[in-house]
């Protein structure tokens, strides 16, 4: 059953949907990754202004973060593409679009289809 | 991020001896033997370098036929970045259809002397070994359509004894992992 939601990424029941967008400098596409995050926010009925953006600038930060790779996008705290064993570090991700094509942003179906499954409680 | 000096357009390119995946060593060819050369700083691990991969592969194999030289360069530490290793370089060129040598810098001195500042990294030489583009190969590494058309353009000018333009662009992609 669809949860009813107030704005701002805040549940009624009174849970918050953290969105989370996690970056390294090194890669240039981090700016790219928060206004795709911020639309998709915006397409779900979130607020984009409630997105955390976290700087990664240390390994210990992405040891601290279980950051695996720049940018990472975090849904209600799961990641929307798990990787399996991939160590913690600064370093560019590698996303795999529905089309098979590799790039360095997720797609933007990922996105979309995290927020879904949060907002409907299906995680 | 580690500073090293980097190529100008204009420059000599440095010389350039190194083993590709099968251990052969590959040079720059001489002066006046090939229309063109192309050289071009990669990685494995680098999601700009693979989403770019297939574009510059397409440019090897089209101007290939015009007699344009490519080599692919791989200078990464591989303590930093196991993917990037001597070995994963030999079983990706197992595993893929190359169109180009790729060729190995354990040492980084390749990397000191050109300056590579991502992968990927372009630079078109003219006949005389002299650089003549540097940069992204186009506007968007998400985009296949965009099929490498600034560093076509750079070549299809060098070719014809042109001056591309522009003959510089802002290379997008992962920084060289330097040996620490």
């Amino acid at each position: 059953m669809r949860a009813p939601r107030a704005p701002g990424g805040v549940l009624s029941a009174g849970v918050s949907l953290r969105v989370e967008v996690l970056w390294w400098q090194g890669c240039p596409s981090w700016e790219q990754a928060i206004e795709l995050v911020r639309a998709e926010m915006a397409g779900a009925g979130l607020d984009p202004a409630t997105l955390r953006v976290t700087e990664v600038q240390t390994d210990d930060d992405a040891g601290r973060e279980g950051f695996v790779g720049s940018p990472t996008v975090r849904v209600g705290g799961v990641d929307i593409q798990p990787t399996e064993d991939e160590p913690t570090g600064l370093t560019c991700r590698i996303y795999r679009r529905r089309d098979g094509r590799v790039s360095p942003l997720p797609d933007p179906q990922d996105i979309r289809d995290a927020l879904a499954a949060a907002l409907t409680g299906d995680t | 991020m580690t500073e090293h000096a980097s190529l100008q357009i204009g420059d000599l390119a440095p010389p350039l001896e190194l083993p590709d995946t099968a251990g052969r060593l590959t040079t720059l060819p001489f002066p006046g033997e090939a229309p063109a050369t192309v050289v071009v700083w990669t990685s494995n691990h680098c999601p700009y370098a693979i989403a770019w991969h297939d574009r510059l592969m397409d440019v090897a194999r089209d101007y290939a036929e015009q007699g344009v030289r490519t080599v692919h360069v791989n200078s990464n530490d591989p303590e930093r970045k196991p993917a990037d290793s001597y070995e994963a370089m030999q079983q990706r060129v197992r595993d893929e259809e190359w169109a180009c040598p790729y060729l190995h810098d354990d040492s980084q001195d390749a990397a000191r002397a050109w300056g590579p500042l991502t992968t990927p990294d372009v630079f078109v030489l003219d006949t005389d070994l002299r650089l003549r583009y540097r940069g992204a190969p186009d506007a968007d590494y998400d985009d296949p359509a965009q099929e490498a058309s600034w560093m076509r353009a750079a070549l299809d000018a060098v070719i014809s004894g042109g001056v591309p333009e522009p003959a510089e662009t802002k290379p997008v992609g992962c920084s060289l992992k330097w040996k620490e």
